[in-house]
């Protein structure tokens, strides 16, 4: 049913009235980013000595990280435990998951003081650091789903690599580079896929002990020592939501039909992961008896009720109804709900239930930081639609006459 | 993707798993986190400050940070309100009620502690942050980024950043003056004190006399030598007239500032073996599956 299903660049206008607007709120962004590359952090940001992390670590990198799990999670299902039927939706989410991890990178580099030294890490280790784990086990993760990234480019371009005048030169030797890089990956392939998967359960669950160490100052409602457990869970249970949120846009964004089928299988498979992870997270504040804290209506409380009850339950109550996976709307609604339940998770770790003891003036995230978050998340989806307008990651019936495969020239199927 | 033979599939799988293997080898870069017995602290007897702020002025001094005149430091209006050290002020004394003696407040002195475990030390993603023998806790310019978790991590607070620079922001703190106790003078705060507030010397000996003082004054002081085994024991030990809450210190626990991160940091990276196992286990799936695809 899904054989004849092929990954193929989208033929579509680029530029559209919704794409004007994400170029106007990129161009916004990156305003804001030469401020703080010339003026310094301070200049854009309501950081300061008592709030030293805020939006852009929260959202830019700790939410981007968790986003970008749907690359890992199809990975582990469609190559590690070889469920063919879902190998439509991989490309989409390595591409989500490259792009994602990207951005995490630049936002990295944007809200450290001294972005020129973000190779530190490399040679200078601190085995009892959790940002040190992240901060590698991200570095490497990155170059990992650029390897994988690099067969769909071979598929596109071997025996098309076409430059104009002077540039022709090079047109011989890079397709030979492209075929060996197609060769060569064909056999160690999985090295790279396994590694992936490692790799991201290391870092993902790091991203949770980030804040053990601010075990003083965090609120009780998300302090626990299983925060590791709880963001891996988070993690894993997000990557499939994310994966029918993207693909369900790109879809309608592209005109495409919906692959209703496998989203709705992939939506069936949430469920039990999202109730995993909420049986840890309720089952932790049982154990450490904190939900005396839900009894005082502030900030913290009304957040993590939002969190829970909007981000997990319903969305878990939703999944498990056969309806709801019948329905592409309904799957839909569901998954964006545990995506926003996820990424609020993490502002509510990293910023909500930070609390400093010398709380001189309160944090809200500044004009110039949400102008960058927004603009980045802007800039990514750009780039998804110009990558699968340019390279073969959305799967379309073979037949379609608009667009002919010939240069697929491996099939999908091993 | 097309999967490679059984063979070609262990040897490549054996590859990966040596590079790993290999990375532990190596894994051994840590910062420098010495706990010396001989290593030194302060005594800081806050029922004995006056407040006249000459430990800022000589801080600043010290450490070559802009300072206005010494005369305007007697400005008494600075202690309405709170006051933190920060990029400018790497010390700074605030003001608090004596419910006993409303004529007679007390005055606390917030700098770096100094921790025997420090958060900042085991925090920093490059090593940045050292323990030295003489109790120090310093941060090396040369290798910090600007990542900023060392004011994530540091249970007092004390870790500040430059927002303003743009190229070479620096973390600022006490340095418990390494660069003058290394010539053998005192920290400037100490060496500046008019009434003897601060006492410098061998931690060890500094929590003996804090002791002494509480049982030959007992009336004049709370029984608690602040840092003694607060956040698993500070370089700096605090005494005070009033509850150590009221004072705004944190009330932490006796564990050491890391707290478990450590734990669960080495537990998921035991010897890489975790890494490794899940590595092995994934492999084994993905060629039981492939093998049973083909079979089918």
């Amino acid at each position: 049913m899904e054989a004849h299903m092929k990954p193929t660049p989208i033929k579509a206008r680029f530029l559209t009235p919704g794409v004007l607007v994400l170029i106007l709120l990129a161009v916004n962004g990156i305003a804001f980013l030469v401020g703080r590359f010339f003026f310094g952090i301070g200049a854009v940001t309501n950081l300061n000595d008592q709030y030293p992390w805020g939006l852009w670590i929260a959202v830019d990198v700790a939410a981007g990280v968790a986003l970008a799990a749907g690359g890992f999670t199809t990975a582990a299902l469609g190559h590690v435990m070889h469920r063919e039927e879902y190998h439509a939706i991989i490309r989409p989410a390595l591409l989500t998951a490259m792009l994602g991890y990207t951005f995490v990178a630049v936002g990295v580099c944007v809200d450290i003081g001294r972005w020129y030294f973000v190779w530190h890490p490399l040679i200078m280790w601190n085995g009892s650091s959790a940002l040190f784990e992240v901060g590698i086990c991200v570095m490497i993760y990155m170059t990992v789903l650029y390897i994988e990234f690099i067969p769909i480019i071979t598929e596109r371009f071997i025996g098309k690599v076409n430059f104009p005048g002077i540039l022709g030169k090079l047109n011989r030797p890079l397709d030979r580079l492209l075929r060996v890089l197609d060769r060569g990956l064909n056999t160690t392939m999985f090295v790279f896929i396994i590694a992936g998967v490692v790799l991201s359960t290391l870092h993902q669950s790091s991203l949770g002990t980030l804040m053990v160490i601010a075990g003083a100052k965090m609120h009780p409602l998300w302090f626990t020592p299983i925060l590791p457990l709880l963001f891996l869970l988070s993690a894993i249970a997000v990557g499939f939501p994310m994966v029918i949120f993207e693909s369900t846009l790109a879809a309608r964004s592209f005109k495409l039909k919906p692959e209703t089928e496998i989203l709705g299988k992939l939506g069936g498979m949430v469920a039990p992961i999202l109730g995993v992870y909420l049986a840890f997270k309720l089952g932790d504040m049982f154990i450490r008896e904190t939900f005396v804290y839900l009894a005082e209506l502030n900030t913290a409380s009304v957040m993590w009720t939002i969190e829970v009850v909007v981000g997990v339950v319903i969305p878990l109550r939703m999944f498990l109804s056969p309806s709801v996976l019948r329905s592409p709307a309904l799957t839909f609604t569901a998954a964006t709900l545990v995506v926003f339940g996820v990424a609020l998770n993490r502002i509510n770790n990293f910023i909500i239930a930070y609390d400093p003891p010398y709380d001189l003036q309160a944090y809200f995230p500044s004009i110039g930081e949400i102008s960058v978050t927004v603009g980045f998340i802007a800039l990514l989806t750009l780039m998804y639609r110009a990558y699968v307008m340019i390279f073969p990651v959305i799967s379309v019936p073979e037949d379609r006459p608009a667009i002919q495969a010939k240069y697929a020239i491996r099939s999908e199927k091993s | 993707m097309k999967l490679p033979s059984r063979r070609a599939f262990l040897k490549t799988a054996a590859v990966a798993g040596g590079t790993v293997a290999g990375l532990n080898a190596t894994a051994k870069a840590a910062p420098k986190n010495v706990l010396s017995p001989e290593r030194n602290g302060v005594l800081v007897d806050t029922t004995v400050c006056i407040g006249c702020r000459s430990c800022e002025y000589a801080c600043r001094i010290a450490h070559d940070l802009p300072s206005p005149p010494l005369e305007t430091y007697g400005d008494k209006t600075v202690f309405n309100e709170m006051r933190r050290p920060d990029s400018g002020a790497l010390t700074v004394v605030n003001r608090y009620d004596n419910p006993k003696k409303a004529d007679l407040p007390y005055f606390v002195k917030a700098q770096c502690m100094h921790c025997d475990h420090p958060a900042c030390v085991s925090a920093c993603i490059v090593g940045a942050f050292s323990k030295q023998e003489n109790g120090s806790v310093i941060w090396d310019t040369d290798m910090c980024i600007g990542c900023r978790y060392c004011m994530v991590a540091c249970p007092f607070q004390i870790p500040s950043f430059e927002y303003d620079k743009a190229i070479q922001p620096e973390i600022r703190k006490c340095d418990f003056c390494i660069s003058r106790t290394s010539e053998n003078k005192l920290p400037a705060c100490v060496d500046v004190c008019p009434v003897e507030a601060l006492t410098f010397g061998p931690r060890e000996e500094i929590i003996r006399i804090a002791k002494q003082r509480l049982t030959t004054y007992g009336d004049r002081y709370v029984h608690h030598v602040y840092g003694e085994y607060d956040a698993g024991g500070t370089g700096w030990v605090y005494l005070a007239g009033r509850d150590f809450a009221d004072l705004k210190f944190p009330k932490l626990g006796t564990s050491p500032a890391p707290g478990v991160s450590e734990a669960i940091q080495h537990g998921i990276f035991a010897y890489f073996v975790p890494p490794v196992l899940l590595y092995a286990i994934l492999g084994a799936i993905m060629w039981m599956t492939k093998t049973r695809n083909e079979e089918a």
